[in-house]
């Protein structure tokens, strides 16, 4: 939210270089957690002020989905954890 | 304990700290206080409280160390202790103590932050600590940068002056009155006052590191085993540069003591301590910025204590990350095509050297005793014998060999020399890659190289113009089944990268491919029994293609005999480009290459098929659906074959090779002058400013890349032309065809015209001022005068044009030797980086801590060495090879 004019603020979520983003509902996070059997700080991090995560409006502490296209599997799936900063 | 059964205990290291030296602990580690700058009495002794007093330990072999009663090998030396006459500042903690003093009281040390946001801070940094050290460096950061800007103190309301620090280790307050320097002394006592809890708000763990020890006032002296002097043949003593440092520290010391006890001025002792501090800071670190680093008396710089670990040959990267080992041997390397790919030959006198320890056995005991009556000056004899009861017997030394040899028993272990069998490991720098080590099977040889068979050239990235290369013997059974099964050559004939082959054939293994496989190869009985016999092949002999007037029979069904029976494969030879292009088997030149159920039906062998470094050829399939053995056999026997009838036909390269007939010549020369013409146009509708320009680009611009195009057309054409001239079946094209050597380029730079060099990718036109050389006129941007060689090298270059082919060869030579650094320090990094992560069981890429760094590995749990060039499965191979073929 860098932009002070209401009119040239963009969605960068809609971008088409920004891959699929999503927050896990309390359920997921226990689920994922479970099956990699660690803990959410050894997820890999995304900062709360990335531009990303304060589009989505994330909480450090929530856990972001991450779906991209990947050239050698179709779709590719990533997790971060937020944290403060 | 008892009587009970003596049990060691068990002690795991759970993790280093690191901290500081309090002066009290100084004190309490240190043997001896050292009070005299004297190194050695009259005597040549070393004396009492001096710099070599002997109980900081053992100096010669045999003594008795006077404080731990050890010999030199057990002693691990003593520290000593040296009471500074006036405090000074460690260079190693400035920038602590920097922080530290500006972020507190200057009278009454408090972290200038109001006591109910410290308390705040200070719960936050508890439940940071641990769980999040990432987040709680950021808060102390914080903590520190805030408290920096108080200008009075929120505790004792004082008022607070702005401290700078004069590099390298002085630090002025700049009070109402002007700056002051704040003297060691001054800032020991602000930072004495320092609360804990605030050190640890500010970052710091007061009980390992309390910051007023950071200011040194006792001195640690190290044991001389870490200062050793050298004896030199004159019988001189050189003592170590840190000893020299040390002495430097003492008398400076005593200097100011009695300076200070004399009652000196005040401005002799400041000056006293501040090259006092001198001494001191180059003790710890002799590059510090804005220093004069101390000197030796020959002016070389002092290694002291910073040098002595940082950088490539420091105690870290020199000493702990690589060592200098033993049982390893290097010399240059030479080729040898009758070893197998496995096998590495050994000098004999290499193998004298190299031994390994064998365990005497009821098995082997026979064979043992053999290698100990030849004794280590007979080949495979044995250095040494170990008696079950430890005891080492050289066997240099030993008059009756013949007695240990009888008095072997099992429990004796024997360091037999190495021998035909045995598994080494060999390598050669740089070690960029998983192949750069491989294990190979040793091969006892006559002469002073070591041997390597020319297929393994590739992964090594060896040639034989003086390459030297390492060898290694593993001495353990572990470690030698480990290199067996995992490193042996054979293993790594697919590389990881991609899952093709990176062992294959080179050079003249392709040219005799594809001689050997040619349609105009016909073989005589005695011939194909050559060749069988070559490559090692026991079987019938086929059916001869050509019964009459006498039985021959064709390349391509020798070469088929020692395919594996059931093999399908079907691709386009190297040769299939340009006019002799085929994409399917009904091909008229030969290019498709056919192999059904084992028989090679059609098409030349050449570098696609059997090359190193050629994913999805030949060789990828039969070695990944044969197995790395059998790949291995294969290229062992299929290669000795194709050497084998090089040799038989001969294979050379002669200058008519690349001489181009009369002809040729002159249609080429025709072809230089007509772009020499066009050239000539360029530039005068340059001057009369009609030329076309290129879109975004000057005028001049526009005519350099005019003048380009024509001259690369005028190359191209003049190539062309030379091959076509040239004889189809003559040594250098076959050659550059298959791939063995060269390229058409470089046979049109031999036998029609260089054209133009450059240098950074345009035209030649650094020099003199507005010319390259003084023989041009200045402005000329015609051919000549921008580096366009109109000649070949079988016609020969004249003198500018030599320059010229000089000036762009040197800039491809800087270009590799800036590369190879920049390459060599990014790997550096990456492997720093990467070294740690591991594909775990649920093909997770984890690090060591647990952390998860890919969900799956790849996004797709591929391995690519198991790969085929990056797909999982590769389905028109799998369907050819179950269905055979169409038709």
């Amino acid at each position: 939210m860098g932009w002070k004019s209401e009119k040239v603020r963009v969605n960068i979520l809609e971008h088409e270089l920004v891959p699929r983003h999503e927050v896990l509902s309390a359920e997921e996070v226990v689920e994922l957690l479970r099956r990699l059997g660690i803990r959410p700080e050894q997820l890999p991090w995304i900062r709360a002020s990335d531009p990303v995560a304060r589009e989505l409006g994330v909480k450090p502490g929530d856990i972001v989905r991450i779906i991209r296209k990947s050239p050698v599997a179709g779709e590719s799936i990533a997790y971060r954890f937020v944290i403060s900063g | 304990m008892r009587g009970e059964v003596a049990v060691s205990e068990e002690k795991v290291v759970k993790g280093i700290k690191f901290g500081l030296l309090s002066p009290e602990l100084i004190r309490k580690i240190s043997v001896t206080a050292i009070v005299t700058a004297d190194v050695y009495d009259e005597d040549g002794l070393p004396s009492e409280g001096g710099i070599m007093d002997p109980r900081l330990g053992v100096i010669e072999p045999g003594q008795k160390c006077v404080t731990c009663g050890n010999s030199i090998v057990a002693c691990p030396g003593h520290f000593g202790h040296l009471e500074l006459a006036r405090p000074v500042i460690h260079v190693g903690f400035v920038k602590h103590i920097y922080d530290i003093l500006r972020a507190t009281c200057r009278h009454c040390g408090r972290l200038k932050i109001p006591e109910e946001e410290l308390n705040r801070y200070f719960d936050l940094l508890k439940r940071l600590e641990g769980r999040w050290p990432l987040l709680a460096r950021g808060l102390t950061d914080y903590v520190r940068r805030k408290a920096m800007k108080a200008m009075e103190c929120p505790h004792c309301k004082s008022r607070q002056f702005k401290i700078k620090l004069e590099k390298p280790t002085s630090f002025l307050e700049e009070g109402p009155g002007g700056s002051r320097k704040l003297w060691p002394t001054d800032i020991r006592a602000r930072l004495e006052r320092v609360d804990n809890r605030d050190l640890k708000l500010m970052g710091h763990d007061p009980e390992f590191a309390r910051p007023e020890w950071m200011v040194i006032t006792v001195l640690p002296v190290p044991p001389i085993s870490v200062r050793p002097s050298i004896l030199l043949e004159t019988g001189i003593r050189s003592e170590d540069d840190l000893t020299h440092k040390l002495v430097d520290i003492i008398r400076t010391n005593d200097r100011l003591r009695e300076s200070i006890n004399a009652g000196a001025p005040e401005v002799i002792i400041e000056d006293l301590w501040d090259l006092f501090q001198y001494h001191i800071t180059t003790y710890f670190d002799n590059e510090v910025p804005g220093v004069p680093p101390a000197k030796h008396r020959s002016g070389r710089a002092l290694r002291t204590l910073a040098q002595r670990l940082r950088g490539k040959e420091g105690r870290f990267r020199g000493n702990l990350s690589g060592k200098r080992v033993d049982f390893s041997a290097r010399t240059v390397i030479s080729p040898d095509p009758n070893l197998s790919i496995n096998e590495v030959g050994v000098p004999e006198e290499v193998a004298k050297t190299l031994t390994i320890p064998e365990r005497v056995t009821p098995w082997n005991i026979d064979e043992l005793r053999t290698h100990v009556l030849n004794g280590p000056y007979r080949h495979p004899g044995a250095n040494y014998v170990i008696d079950p009861s430890g005891r080492r017997i050289d066997l240099r030394y030993i008059k009756d060999l013949k007695a240990i040899a009888e008095n072997l028993k099992p429990g004796y272990i024997i360091e037999r020399h190495l021998k035909d069998g045995d598994v080494v490991l060999f390598n050669r720098q740089p070690s960029l890659h998983r192949m750069s080590i491989m294990a190979h099977i040793v091969r006892i040889l006559p002469g002073r190289t070591f041997r390597l068979h020319l297929a393994v050239c590739p992964p090594y990235n060896a040639d034989f113009d003086g390459d030297e290369m390492n060898l290694h013997v593993p001495q353990s059974d572990e470690a030698r089944a480990e290199a067996r099964v995992l490193l042996l050559v054979q293993e790594h004939i697919l590389s990881p990268r991609y899952g093709g082959p990176t062992i294959g054939g080179i050079q003249d293994y392709i040219s005799g491919a594809y001689l050997l496989s040619s349609k105009a190869t016909l073989l005589t009985k005695e011939q194909v029994s050559e060749l069988l016999a070559g490559s090692g092949y026991e079987g019938p002999i086929p059916e001869p293609v050509v019964l009459s007037p006498k039985v021959l029979w064709s390349g391509k069904q020798i070469i088929s005999l020692i395919l594996p029976p059931d093999f399908n494969f079907r691709g386009k030879a190297n040769m299939s480009a340009g006019p002799l292009r085929c994409d399917d088997y009904e091909c008229f030149w030969d290019s498709y290459v056919v192999v059904k159920r084992g028989k090679l039906l059609m098409g030349v062998l050449d570098k696609k098929t059997l090359g190193s470094q050629q994913p999805e050829s030949m060789l990828h399939w039969i070695t990944k659906e044969y197995g790395n053995s059998f790949g291995r056999k294969f290229m062992d026997n299929a290669f000795k074959m194709f050497l084998r009838f090089v040799e038989m036909r001969g294979f050379t390269m002669a200058l008519d090779d690349v001489k181009p007939p009369a002809k040729a010549v002159e249609e080429i020369n025709a072809v230089v002058e007509d772009s020499k013409k066009k050239v000539a146009e360029l530039i005068e509708q340059y001057n009369e400013g009609k030329l076309e320009p290129i879109p975004g680009r000057t005028m001049d611009e526009s005519l350099e890349i005019r003048i380009m195009e024509v001259l690369a057309d005028a190359r191209d054409n003049a190539g062309e032309i030379a091959t076509k001239y040239l004889d189809p079946f003559n040594n250098v094209f076959i050659m550059a065809r298959t791939g063995a050597r060269g390229n058409v380029l470089n046979m049109t730079q031999m036998a029609a015209l260089l054209g133009q060099q450059s240098v950074r990718g345009e035209r030649i036109r650094r020099g003199y001022d507005g010319r390259t050389l003084p023989h041009f006129k200045p402005g000329d941007v015609g051919p000549e005068a921008r580096g366009f060689v109109r000649n070949s090298f079988v016609g020969g270059l004249s003198p500018i044009e030599l320059f010229f082919h000089a000036a762009g060869g040197r800039e491809g030579l800087v270009d590799t030797a800036v590369r190879t650094s920049q390459s060599g320090y990014m790997q550096r990094r990456l492997v720093n980086a990467l070294q740690d992560l591991r594909v775990d069981y649920d093909l997770t890429v984890r690090t060591p801590s647990n952390s998860v760094v890919q969900l799956i590995y790849g996004d797709d749990g591929v391995d690519p060495g198991k790969s085929s060039y990056g797909n999982a499965v590769n389905i028109d191979r799998i369907i050819e090879r179950v269905v055979g073929w169409k038709l």
